[in-house]
């Protein structure tokens, strides 16, 4: 069945709702809870890493009849993509939480309870192999990330909220409508229809799926195929699903921020290779062109749109859609129908770019926003780029760190976010040049910003009232030191993930059908 | 679990002996009482796994027309007897702080829930048919005496719309006790007594209309808001929760059991329309669809939940007429899910909000700022309105999914069409959610000393008990619907292969 018989799958995403149980009724005390139960997750969560099945394939299975009338099945398993979205997922609520601490006053007990339900809606939704059992968690996230902002955000976290929870909701009910179809289309007199991914993977991988829709429902699988991209495409997000991204990401409490960013957008890009180009892979390929240029303008707008904000946190904002702008291109790149052998080089380059993509991603975005709050923490809500000037004279420590994490985010090699972003390149440029050059723009541009930044923020004289900006404090230290210290281990040794995801690139690519 | 119907009437008989000056003895004494009924119902219910169609009692009791006291549960009436238990219990707790008449309150409200464990547990028509009749009364005067907005009218309308209702199924019990040769009425012996196509064909729409029009069936569901708004708490929640599915059951147990053929198409066609199936399918559609439109359009905080129950009851007539197992199924499943939901909402509206603010306006709940002052009740309706828009997890999601399966085999575009109901469902839940509770605007530092110099009273703890006892089964049932689909399919399956044996 799984690592010593017992299901560690379930363990890992029942202990966040263990501890949000417990938060929610130790008050002040919720952010220790909170912290033990994140760092427990991490610990799991490293050691399901460390037993992923070697070629590849989905392992740590656990299965259960749940309602067979409706298809429905409790599923798990975990690939080298789950577990690296899963491990990401757990060290980047355990940032949150560090980087909750002087921020949550009011409600403490519900604030650290909400996040950890966050964090089993995405341990859930990353190990679920059957559609109901993964769509719950999917919405189980969605919920508490609307509370989150709503409760705790800023001056204009009424309409950020409403915005994300419109925006997402109907992306979600078109996934579930297009879910819907697939299950009337496979569910004859005397068998129900199945929501089994693998299950409707095979199926669409032998044309079965597409003559059964066909048969059901008259020719609509590729407007199936676009509901359950509208799906993914909104939460990622794709230009133009984006609009409420940055209202959300500058109103959250930046804690809650780091969650958005650094995991939630991630199960976007999962739900793209999990769910998406497995069962609809033909559909995705012949929408390749104008879905590329979708991904490129991504990119390139994003990085524009993050040049013209003054706001720190918009310039992250946009600067993420920028980033996870890449991990599409290299998604929608790869999806050509018949593939000679330099052609599968490329794939497997891009895909292995994208899920690296998908990880420094997460880390070196999170830390962007801690280093954000701890900013506003110690000048009392500023975040402006032009409210501050020169604070590497006062605040060297605090401006070394951050430097580090923005050189990270800017792609330097040597530093983590380099190497996803040169593999997806060094993928896409054979397979559809046009829109990888396009997207160089994109990397030249989020440089300049990035570059304004440090510029604006740290050097230049220092203005009267930051003169005694304090610097990091020992306790700060501590926590950032083994997240930067992550971003330079990955981009040094990159080895650690690829060893692991590459099998799992290679079975995924085997299996899928464009 | 016939002593769940004799345990309820005693109750009532009781309670209404109980000290007039004592409001604690009455209550302990209605929760014990509830907790009995709930403790039968649950063992019976576990018993009932594996097992088929059990009769309880089975006595002549008009031997001249035979008549029978007849008994009998199979898994559909199992399940709606749980239901019945457990709504039974929670209307207690949140019925705990009527302090008029309380012993008369528990009197009328435990002569309701005998009728209505009686018509789930009823083998024979008239005996259900009497048991339906005894429910309709006390209904009325908890309504009429102990209600809040126009409760004369509500109650009055509710009773009105019942008896005419209840007219209807008597003239069709008739004929068909006539025309199946004045022999017996029990179900079983007039499914098997071959009525004629023709007779069947007038006679299913006269039962179906009669029954529906309790079960909230469009256009005759004018009753259900204004007698959900004008009823106290407990007996809105027994109305949505309970009573809404006595009109479902009967169409189902009666209706569709007794006359199957009145479903058969007329053999003409009129858009589209070619057979009762058809009419009624396509009422509970309107209806889905209506009442999800017309709740996102109220003022009044209940009235949203009553048009609710409008739209969710519409799944379960949907359900019935797509006469296929999955459909039927989710039909049972969507009676035992809203009446749990149903409950709830109406719990917090009624008990936990309104007993408080002392208003149900959105345009006065919103300055109030009630997450704030209220939190308790905010997350409970978050928890519950979720609940209501069928996310899955919760029971409403595997019913309505169920539901729209089978109409999908039926015809793909009840489905569609009842889907925009589900559409409609989520943003009137988010409306009402955003006005009572979230609403954006700052209190005022004026506002502010207002609520600190009136500020509400505490939650009570049968409140906390009714509300967890409410989201554990819908959870539980959403998180593992099997724990009721284990008996429901069986039964479903006995029901359409042909009538009550």
């Amino acid at each position: 069945m799984n690592v010593l018989g017992f299901p560690i799958l379930t363990l890992l995403t029942v202990l966040p709702l263990i501890g949000a149980a417990l938060a929610l009724f130790s008050g002040r005390h919720a952010r220790v809870v909170a912290l033990f139960t994140t760092l427990a997750c991490v610990l799991v969560s490293l050691f399901i890493w460390t037993r992923l099945p070697a070629d590849g394939s989905i392992g740590l299975v656990e299965r259960a009849a749940w309602a067979p009338s409706l298809g429905i099945e409790y599923h798990l398993g975990v690939d080298g993509l789950g577990g690296l979205m899963l491990v990401l997922s757990a060290i980047v609520t355990l940032m949150a939480v560090d980087a909750a601490q002087h921020r949550v006053h009011h409600m403490p007990g519900l604030f650290f309870g909400l996040v950890l339900t966050l964090e089993a809606g995405l341990f859930g939704s990353f190990t679920a192999l059957n559609f109901f059992h993964w769509f719950l968690f999917w919405e189980l996230s969605l919920i508490p990330a609307f509370f989150l902002i709503k409760l705790w955000g800023g001056p204009k976290r009424g309409p950020a909220a409403t915005q994300f929870f419109i925006y997402t909701m109907a992306g979600s009910v078109a996934l579930l409508l297009s879910f819907l179809a697939i299950f009337f289309a496979t569910t004859s007199k005397d068998a129900p229809g199945t929501m089994d991914f693998g299950q409707l993977a095979q199926m669409a991988a032998s044309g079965q799926l597409a003559q059964m829709v066909t048969a059901h429902l008259g020719p609509v699988m590729p407007w199936l195929a676009i509901g359950v991209l509208a799906g993914f495409a909104v939460k990622v997000p794709l230009m133009p699903f984006h609009t409420w991204l940055p209202a959300a990401y500058a109103e959250a409490p930046s804690p809650v921020t780091m969650l958005l960013t650094g995991a939630m957008s991630k199960m976007g890009v999962y739900g793209l290779l999990r769910i998406a180009i497995p069962i609809f892979g033909p559909q995705i390929a012949a929408m390749r062109t104008p879905l590329l240029v979708l991904a490129a303008a991504t990119v390139v707008m994003g990085a524009w749109a993050a040049a013209a904000q003054t706001d720190l946190k918009r310039v992250l904002a946009y600067s993420s859609i920028n980033h996870l702008g890449y991990c599409l291109l290299g998604i929608f790149a790869l999806a050509v129908p018949v593939a000679g052998a330099a052609q599968q080089a490329s794939q497997a380059a891009a895909l292995n770019g994208v899920i690296l993509q998908m990880f420094n991603h997460g880390l070196t975005a999170a830390a962007l926003f801690w280093f954000i709050s701890m900013m506003q923490f110690r000048s009392g809500g500023l975040r402006g780029i032009n409210d501050f000037g020169g604070l590497r004279k006062p605040a060297p420590v605090f401006a070394g760190l951050m430097g580090m994490a923005l050189f990270s985010s800017l792609g330097l090699p040597g530093l983590n976010g380099f190497v996803g972003e040169f593999l997806i390149f060094r993928g896409v440029f054979p397979l559809a040049w046009a829109a990888a050059t396009v997207s160089v723009l994109g990397l030249l541009v989020t440089a300049v910003v990035i570059l304004t930044v440090i510029q604006k923020v740290f050097s230049g004289p220092v203005p009267e009232r930051w003169a005694a900006f304090p610097d990091l404090h020992h306790g700060e230290r501590m926590a950032l030191a083994p997240v930067i210290g992550l971003m330079f281990l990955l981009g040094l040794v990159p080895q650690l993930i690829v060893n692991t995801i590459n099998p799992t690139v290679q079975n995924l690519l085997a299996h899928w059908r464009f | 679990m016939a002593w769940t119907i004799f345990i309820s009437f005693a109750g009532a008989l009781i309670a209404a002996l109980c000290p007039k000056d004592k409001p604690a003895v009455a209550r302990w004494f209605a929760l014990a009482v509830a907790v009995a009924g709930l403790a039968i119902a649950v063992t019976g219910y576990a018993a009932g796994f594996g097992q088929g169609r059990q009769v309880f009692v089975d006595a002549l009791w008009v031997p001249s027309m035979g008549i029978h006291f007849m008994l009998a549960a199979d898994g559909i009436s199992r399940v709606l007897v749980l239901l019945t238990g457990i709504a039974s219990v929670s209307g207690v707790l949140f019925s705990w702080n009527v302090e008029l008449r309380t012993n008369q309150f528990f009197a009328f409200y435990f002569a309701l829930i005998g009728g209505v464990y009686g018509v789930f547990l009823s083998g024979d028509l008239f005996l259900l048919f009497v048991f339906y009749e005894i429910a309709i009364v006390p209904k009325y005067f908890l309504i009429a005496i102990w209600g809040s907005t126009r409760r004369e009218y509500g109650a009055m309308k509710l009773a009105i719309y019942s008896f005419v209702g209840s007219a209807m199924v008597l003239i069709g019990l008739l004929a068909a006790y006539v025309t199946a040769g004045s022999h017996s009425t029990t179900l079983a012996a007039l499914a098997s007594a071959g009525l004629p196509v023709s007779f069947q064909m007038w006679c299913f729409p006269l039962v179906f209309v009669g029954f529906g029009i309790l079960a909230g069936m469009w256009p005759f569901h004018t009753w259900a808001p204004t007698g959900h708004v004008a009823a106290p708490t407990a007996a809105s929640m027994l109305l949505a929760g309970v009573v809404m599915k006595l009109g479902a059951y009967g169409c189902l147990r009666v209706g569709i059991g007794l006359f199957p053929h009145g479903l058969d198409p007329w053999g003409v066609s009129f858009i589209g329309i070619g057979s009762w199936r058809d009419v009624f399918a396509w009422l509970a559609v309107i209806g889905i669809v209506y009442g999800a439109l017309v709740a996102l359009a109220q003022t009044d905080f209940k009235f949203v939940i009553g048009y609710s129950s409008v739209s969710h009851m519409g799944f379960v007539l949907l359900g019935l007429m797509t006469l296929n197992q999955i459909g039927v199924d989710g039909a049972v499943l969507q009676m035992f899910s809203h009446g749990i939901i149903a409950g709830l909402l109406f719990a917090i509206v009624g008990r936990v909000v309104y007993d408080r603010t002392h208003t149900r306006q959105f345009a006065e709940l919103e300055p109030m700022h009630l997450s704030r002052r209220l939190p308790f009740a905010a997350w409970a309706f978050v928890f519950a309105g979720i609940a209501s828009m069928g996310l899955p997890g919760f029971s409403g999601f595997v019913a309505e999914l169920q539901v729209m399966v089978g109409a999908w085999q039926a015809n793909p575009w009840w489905t569609i069409v009842s889907g925009i109901g589900i559409i409609v469902g989520v943003a009137y839940i988010w409306r009402a959610l955003q006005k009572a509770f979230f609403s954006d605007t700052l209190p005022t530092p004026h506002e502010l000393e207002v609520e600190q110099a009136h500020k509400f009273a505490p939650i009570t703890w049968p409140e906390y008990a009714g509300v967890a006892l409410l989201g554990f089964c819908t959870l539980a049932v959403g998180l593992y619907p099997r724990i009721l689909l284990d008996q429901i399919e069986p039964a479903v399956k006995t029901l359409l292969a042909g009538g009550a044996q």
